[in-house]
């Protein structure tokens, strides 16, 4: 009943088991034929952490071929830590080509963003999903919440943001805002700004949600209707920001703030580092720029 | 002017770099080899292989080391690698019945076939520090039985004869038993699969749920049938033979708790059960798995569902320490996408605030003045 | 008013094991018509009018409801999602502990509304409206509007959850025990809201209540129960001047001193 410690070291392409993945892949089908149910899948436990995107990382394990070109963000950044340890995991187990390149990517997973560049037919969005039930905070009981979803009680949700107006005079839900897709299922979008939400909305690119914890799985094929919900007299908007990108002077992008000093002084910079980049390089300059233009790794070649 | 963090990748390498160096120590301490941790610290190899749910002495040793003894760690590593194997089949059932017992102890008899064995317990050990171990002095070899003892029948079976206790739940004919790591969890679940999840739960929170019950959050009055730890037999059923095949043995603890009777216009007064099973060592764990097995059967009894221990959601969805921990520690990953919207949106608000504030001020001195 | 009924009752029992809930009740409901069940504690009350909401199955017998198109429908036959429907627009519950109605932890504006953003109302400005002129139905001042039923006395609870029920515009209510655990002027004032309502609105109501002046004051039919069965009906002023039943005549001059 020993297993040498040595055997450890071998894993097949891309971590998962063949069967493991077949299963996935049966759970994203059926996630595509029915958009935006939550499919329950057999999650694995990962070599990282559940909360590090074992969800996503499970997806894109089951999809990823060894032509594929991989980018993989949080927070919309390239090189966040858990972004930077994601992409390692794959260069390492599968070999593939990864980017920074939106364009380029063939398979982009990712953890609170949606990429600024537009994402094209070919293309899938792979999310890491943490809570993926929409309605668990109205209704912490699965077996309650699963019956809402066949019988289409939605009420409740309304009744959230009728609160919200109620309260802070608008809705006051800025991420993981709720989304009804093809008039049938609401859908939790994952922790992303409610800024990337119309960005959803009959997206030429697939769209694949994994939740390793909590295990499921959903998704909306191409050109799918993703609409926000809201009132008549209160219709959705999305955030704006004052002022451009402090780096590439870009407008109508979501940005993050920076803090500079400790008596206040801040600026906002693009959220999306390559979108960011890419304009630099485009000759693009925000009041903040550095004097030379950024030089960075963009496509890696397997090995 | 600002430059933008960079360089993740030289972090984290540098990170995993000091870990080694932290975990490894001084270096002129000598390393732990994994046969020192097998032998010597028993019981957390077995709570590592437990809840890790891979029975494999040494792959837990190490996965002790490599945590730097940080017990959830050690388990998720175990798991991690335990979820890449491949499945050859199901052993048949345990039988508990036949196991070569090294301890065995019943609450509710004072003697019975097979008499109480104490075996390797702390239970009567003074807790007084012991320093002879620090100074790593020789032990004395341990009393041998002679002959093979007399059988040992679970207690379960003794008061079964007499039909005083609940049988032992047959499931339906055609039941194959499930795989909490092949098949996603469902609600409301079957017990042989509650039983799997609780079997690989946090000790820690499986024993505070059980305690619960035990101050009145569900009390079900339990008496330890028996606590049995001991070798038993893995058998493997394989299709070409007619015979199942010997794998080998492994180390379990198992409590068959006997809990408060009920009876119905229907039934005749019996007591009720709760079940627990772990690998290796750990009568602690395998008691809460018991008293929380009773707490969830409460709607199987009619029992009304009033604390966390009968709540099936509740218990098994936050059983899995290596799910909490993961959720729970995810908190420090970035999240200032998320942050921005909700400050700017505070920003905001307060802004109008202070305006009506401010329009309200305004108001009042004009008033005062007038 | 139709000449036909709203509800159709025919032999519903319900056994919970071998003891007895509610046994062989049929009778027929017509539109804007109160019906009160009166009778002493367990003598099936509940039982009857959760299985007559679908709140309960029954172990025999059906009933069937005249929906708005004119078609009867079996109640028991029906799907969940059917049902559950039915229960957010076409009738009401009004539960003896306003708790058991009432979102306890969202404002009372939300409470009202709740049923109309189910059905489909996306405009925050009209559903608010609706909720403003519904808690002036009920005697909740309009600045009340955002606070949450905690912070609200019983018998204001209680005219919450009519309000609740009510701004859908059903057909048919039911209510178990409405004035149950309030004292005795709040109560008289809730039914005087109460019978109001019910006359302005033209509603059907099904009322449980062992309290036979308030049978006398909502319903213009009612069934007194005992043991699970009907004992007696018929028209309210009837029974209580004239109880023809031994048990109904023990009840009317043991409790009613009307
Ligand atoms: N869930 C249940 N399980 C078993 N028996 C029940 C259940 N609910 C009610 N009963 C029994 O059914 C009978 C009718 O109860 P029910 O609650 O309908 O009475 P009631 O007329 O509403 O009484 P009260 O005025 O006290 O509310 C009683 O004998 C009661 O004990
Ligand atoms: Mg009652
Ligand atoms: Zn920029």
């Amino acid at each position: 009943m020993t297993a040498q410690p040595t055997d450890i070291a071998t894993y097949n392409f891309a971590y998962l088991d063949e069967q493991t993945k077949r299963m996935i892949r049966r759970a994203i089908l059926k996630g595509i034929a029915i958009p935006g149910y939550q499919v329950p899948f057999a999650s694995r436990e990962m070599p990282m952490p559940y909360g590090w995107g074992t969800g996503g990382v499970q997806v894109t394990a089951s999809i990823i071929g060894p032509d594929d070109v991989l980018k993989v963000i949080d927070q919309g950044a390239d090189d966040t830590t858990n972004a930077v340890s994601i992409r390692a995991f794959f260069k390492k187990v599968a070999n593939v080509a990864v980017t920074t390149e939106t364009a380029k990517a063939t398979i982009i997973q990712t953890r609170h963003r949606i990429p600024e560049h537009p994402l094209t037919a070919g293309q899938v969005l792979v999310y890491q999903v943490p809570i993926p039930e929409p309605l668990r905070f109205l209704e912490p009981r699965e077996t309650e919440t699963r019956k809402m979803h066949a019988l289409e009680e939605y009420g409740l949700m309304h009744v959230k943001l009728y609160e919200d107006i109620a309260r802070h005079g608008r809705i006051a839900t800025t991420y993981a805002y709720p989304v009804k897709i093809e008039g049938r299922y609401v859908m939790d979008p994952s922790p992303t700004p409610k800024f990337d939400n119309p960005k959803m909305h009959r997206s030429p690119a697939l769209q694949l949600f994994g939740a390793g914890r909590e295990k499921r799985i959903y998704a909306l094929p191409p050109f799918t209707d993703v609409v926000s919900l809201d009132f008549e007299d209160h219709p959705f908007e999305v955030q704006t920001f004052d002022q451009p990108c402090a780096l590439c002077a870009a407008e109508n992008v979501y940005l993050d703030e920076v803090i500079l000093d400790d008596h206040g002084g801040h600026m906002f910079v693009c959220s999306d580092t390559d979108h960011c980049e890419k304009r630099r390089e485009q000759g693009h300059r925000g009041h903040l720029a550095p004097e030379t233009p950024p030089a960075l790794e963009k496509t890696e070649p397997t090995q | 002017m600002y430059v933008a963090v960079k360089g993740g990748e030289a972090a984290i390498a540098n990170a995993h770099a000091l870990l080694a160096d932290r975990r490894r120590g001084d270096r002129s301490v000598p390393a732990l080899r994994l046969d020192q941790i097998v032998e010597q610290l028993a019981l957390g190899v077995d709570r590592v292989m437990s809840e890790g749910s891979l029975y494999d002495r040494e792959l837990a040793a190490l996965a002790i080391v490599q945590a730097r003894g940080d017990m959830i760690e050690a388990i998720f590593l175990v798991r991690a690698y335990r979820t890449t194997l491949p499945r050859f089949g199901y052993t048949r059932a345990i039988d508990t019945g036949a196991m070569l017992v090294e301890r065995r102890v019943s609450a509710t008899y004072k003697d019975l076939p097979g008499g109480q064995l104490l075996g390797p317990t702390f239970d009567y050990t003074h807790r007084l520090l012991d320093p002879e171990l620090a100074a790593g002095g020789d032990v004395a070899e341990p009393l041998q039985r002679a002959s093979e003892a007399e059988a040992m029948p679970r207690v379960s079976a003794i008061l079964a004869c007499e039909g005083l206790i609940e049988p032992d739940g047959d499931m339906p004919q055609d039941h194959v038993p499930g795989d909490i790591t092949r098949e996603p969890l469902e609600f409301p679940m079957a017990r042989d699969i509650r039983l799997q999840a609780l079997s690989r739960g946090d000790e820690g929170f499986l024993l505070a749920l059980g305690y619960s019950t035990q101050r009145g959050y569900a009390r079900n009055h339990p008496f330890v049938g028996e606590v049995r730890i001991g070798e038993v037999e893995l058998e493997l059923d394989v299709p070409e033979l007619p015979f199942a095949v010997p794998l080998g043995s492994a180390r379990v603890t198992e409590c068959q708790m006997v809990n408060q009777f009920k009876g119905s216009a229907k039934a005749p007064p019996q007591f009720t059960r709760g079940y627990g099973l772990v690998f290796g060592q750990s009568e602690r764990k395998a008691m809460a798995m018991a008293l929380c097995d009773r707490a969830l059967r409460a709607t199987e009894f009619g029992e009304d569902v009033v604390a966390a221990a009968q709540d099936e959601e509740f218990v098994i969805s936050h059983s899995d320490n290596v799910q909490a921990t993961g959720f729970v520690e995810h908190l420090k990953l970035p999240h200032y996408v998320d942050f921005q919207a909700e400050l700017d949106l505070v920003r905001r608000m307060r802004a109008e605030h202070d305006a009506r504030e401010n329009a309200g001020k305004a108001v009042e001195k004009r008033e005062a003045a007038e | 008013m139709s000449d036909e009924p709203l509800l159709r009752v025919s032999a519903l029992s319900k056994f919970y094991g071998s003891r007895i809930g509610c046994e062989s009740v049929s009778f027929d409901l017509w539109p804007g018509e109160v019906l009160a069940v009166v009778g002493e504690s367990g003598s099936g009350k509940t039982t009857l009018l959760n299985c007559l909401s679908t709140r309960l199955l029954p172990s025999s017998g059906t009933a069937s409801y005249r929906m708005r198109d004119g078609q009867f429908r079996e109640l028991y036959r029906m799907s969940e999602a059917e049902r559950r429907f039915l229960m957010r627009t076409d009738w009401g519950f009004v539960h003896q502990n306003p708790a058991d109605g009432l979102r306890m932890t969202v404002s009372a504006g939300a409470n009202v509304g709740e049923r109309l953003m189910a059905v489909g109302d996306r405009h925050y400005g009209k559903i608010r409206a609706t909720a403003v002129d519904w808690l002036s139905r009920v005697e909740i001042d309009d600045d009340r509007i955002d606070d949450e039923p905690r912070a609200f006395s019983g018998g204001m609870r209680q005219r919450l959850q009519i309000a609740r029920n009510l701004v859908t515009g059903p057909r048919l209510v039911f209510m178990d025990e409405p004035t149950g655990g309030l004292d005795v002027s709040v109560q008289a004032r809730l039914l005087d809201l109460l019978r109001g309502l019910v006359t302005d609105l033209g509603l059907a109501a099904i009322v449980v209540t062992h309290d036979l002046a308030v049978a006398r004051l909502l319903s213009q039919r009612m069934m007194v129960m005992k043991d699970g069965r009907v004992v007696e009906s018929g028209l309210t002023d009837r029974v209580l001047d004239d109880p023809r039943a031994p048990y109904t005549q023990l009840l009317v001059s043991s409790i009613l001193q009307v």
